[in-house]
């Protein structure tokens, strides 16, 4: 019997009471994928975040992390699968009462018995990696947009987690900023083997940087499409081809 | 520098080439849960008079940012003392990294205001903060009188909806609290007031004591009070909230007034629901003045009674009722005031509903010692 999937979606499905925003999604994340979950707006992207990373429970289903089932195992197990992943929320969902270093020492000090001197060297280091050293000490609303969601995403990896999972990550920025953040998202995985999973309905990252996906259809409820992004383009689907060529196919 | 051969442990070996150069060899595991060299240290005892230092990673096992995080910091020193620095034998994924942490220098920038100061500093300038402040409060109150002008020559853009949700909001549902509180002071009262009363024989005067206090003083304050706690964060968090989430900009572009709209109805709520409170209050706190004379200090009820009405006129329920309204006035103001002068943050929010609470508080203090000596010497 061959090695898990590293991430698992089974028979899964998302319902708010009895309305069901998405169900029986089935696909897999390889190790080291850049793993592009799209779909229009309003699909349940973000819904299938909530499932991944543990705060909405599915209506059917489960998600699995190397074989293990998220949902079915007992809580203090699941709070270890969720330190295995860093998650950057859409705006970045930094705490605001907190600097910019405390925002990402957190979990390093909530999680790792390092001391408060390589804590502080390991927060420039990742602030440094996201192109905000020097900001330190400043609080998130002294921030941009795009420099909010850079410290987001600086936070999301104080851990070194296995799988990165990032929320709408160029939504409201502007091109160059949002290529800048693609390409810090594909040397991540480069360098540190992370496995991605981008929630996102901007083109550009979808074809630039994704090497897998699912397409979720807002209509239908359900995936219509999987695999590499830049084949789905000529998809049989009318639906995924209007999608990716904005209309024109 | 030899440390544990265990490949589970960090290793760092030094060794001296010719020419000036040094090789610093890093093997074993460099991982966050270990207890990794300070680079600051490693940097000081290893460097004489090298001109280079030549990195290697041949035993390297495991790695993560805590290496990164070290070579980081060794680089940095290391540029201090301008040694150059090979690093071609480091894991391509490290070096990667350090490119990518290096590419963007850092920024020398400064936090406004968010220098040390020392305390004497730190007064003045939060004295300077209330005396920049009191023009913006001038100007709400200013916007908010124009405001009330355009509802009376009826041009405020408000909905008649609205005004009945916050009378809801500001009166009914608020009864629950005001009518514990106000049992409870007047209960107080009536204890301590018979107590002393009763060493001179006099307890019969409860019942004015109580009743008069509770309709000119206690039930108005405390009737703003708990409205200042209650509905004036309320408001404040409110009208933060819609600070934050832009919808008071989203009403400014629309050219709507965002006073018209969110301030008046919350203002007029209040200036109506509050002396309705206050005398609700005033009643709650007699009865349980009644109570507590009934049943503890044996006045007898008609007696009680009898002695309630003959010490109240008429212009105790004025002073009570204009009491509760500017209380209300006062509430209702700082609530908006700081809601309106929230910043764009969570924290900003709790500061500007923590503020209003302030605010009221400190307002209703200053309007109940000045209306107090002025009926006083108004002879009401």
């Amino acid at each position: 019997m061959g090695e898990a999937p590293h991430i698992e979606v089974r028979g899964l499905s998302m319902a708010y009471g009895t309305y069901v925003v998405q169900r029986d999604l089935n696909f897999t994340v390889d190790k080291g994928d850049i793993f592009v979950i799209m779909g229009g707006n309003g699909c349940g992207k973000s819904t299938l975040m909530r499932a991944f990373i543990g705060l909405q429970r599915p209506a059917a289903g489960t998600v699995l992390y190397d074989g293990e089932d998220f949902w079915q195992v007992p809580p203090e197990e699941q709070e270890r699968l969720k330190r295995r992943l860093g998650i950057m929320f859409q705006g970045g969902a930094l705490w605001s009462s907190l600097t910019l270093a405390e925002n990402v020492a957190l979990p390093l000090a909530e999680y790792t018995a390092l001391p408060a001197a390589r804590i502080r060297e390991i927060v420039s280091y990742k602030l440094a990696l996201v192109g905000l050293a020097g900001f330190e000490e400043f609080y998130p609303s002294e921030l941009s947009g795009g420099m909010k969601k850079r410290a987001g995403l600086a936070r999301a990896m104080a851990l070194d987690p296995d799988i990165l999972i990032i929320d709408e990550p160029s939504s409201g920025l502007d091109p160059l900023t949002a290529r800048r953040l693609d390409d810090l998202i594909v040397e991540l995985r480069d360098s540190l083997g992370t496995t991605i999973v981008v929630i996102t309905h901007e083109l550009a990252s979808i074809l630039g940087i994704g090497n897998n996906s699912v397409f979720l259809d807002a209509e239908t409820r359900t995936m219509i499409a999987t695999g590499d992004p830049r084949v789905a383009v000529h998809s049989g689907d009318p639906k995924v081809r209007h999608f990716l060529t904005r209309g024109a196919a | 520098m030899l440390h544990d051969d265990d490949r589970r442990q960090w290793r760092l070996e030094k060794s001296a080439l010719e020419g000036g150069v040094q090789e610093l060899s890093l093997g074993g595991r460099w991982c966050m849960d270990q207890d990794l060299p300070a680079a600051g240290e490693v940097a000081d005892k290893l460097f004489g008079d090298v001109r280079r230092l030549r990195l290697t990673a041949g035993e390297l096992v495991d790695w993560d940012s805590g290496f990164v995080a070290f070579l980081t910091v060794l680089l940095q020193h290391c540029a201090a003392k301008g040694i150059t620095v090979d690093q071609e034998e480091l894991p391509a994924g490290v070096r990667h990294l350090l490119i990518m942490a290096a590419s963007v220098p850092e920024q020398k920038v400064r936090r406004r205001g968010g220098e040390d100061a020392n305390f004497l500093v730190r007064v003045g300038r939060a004295a300077q903060d209330v005396l920049h402040g009191m023009p913006a409060m001038l100007r709400f109150l200013g916007e908010l009188i124009l405001s009330l002008g355009r509802l009376f020559s009826g041009r405020a853009q408000f909905r008649t909806g609205d005004l009945w949700l916050e009378i809801e909001e500001v009166g009914p549902r608020a009864l629950g609290i005001v009518s514990i509180i106000s049992f409870l002071v007047g209960l107080i009262l009536a204890y301590l007031g018979a107590d002393q009363l009763r060493m001179v024989g006099a307890q019969i005067f409860i019942a004015d004591l109580v009743a008069i206090g509770m309709v000119r003083e206690i039930g108005a304050l405390m009737t703003g009070i708990i409205i200042a706690g209650r509905t004036g964060a309320a408001f404040a968090a409110q009208l933060g909230t819609m600070q934050v989430n832009e919808e008071i900009d989203a009403f400014r572009t629309l050219g709507i007034s965002p006073i018209d709209f969110l301030v008046l109805p919350r203002f007029l709520a209040l200036i109506m629901m509050v002396p309705l409170l206050t005398l609700y209050s005033s009643f709650v706190g007699m009865l349980a003045g009644l109570i507590i004379s009934t049943t503890i200090f044996d006045i007898g009820l008609f007696e009680y009674y009898t002695e309630t009405v003959r010490a109240l006129e008429l212009k105790h329920f004025w002073v009570g009722l204009s009491k509760g309204g500017v209380y209300g006035a006062m509430v209702a103001y700082s609530g908006c005031l700081r809601g309106m002068q929230c910043g764009r943050s969570a924290e900003a929010v709790g500061e500007a509903a923590t503020s209003a609470v302030v605010t009221g508080i400190l307002l209703i203090t200053i309007t109940a010692s000045i209306m107090t000596i002025l009926y006083y010497r108004l002879g009401i």
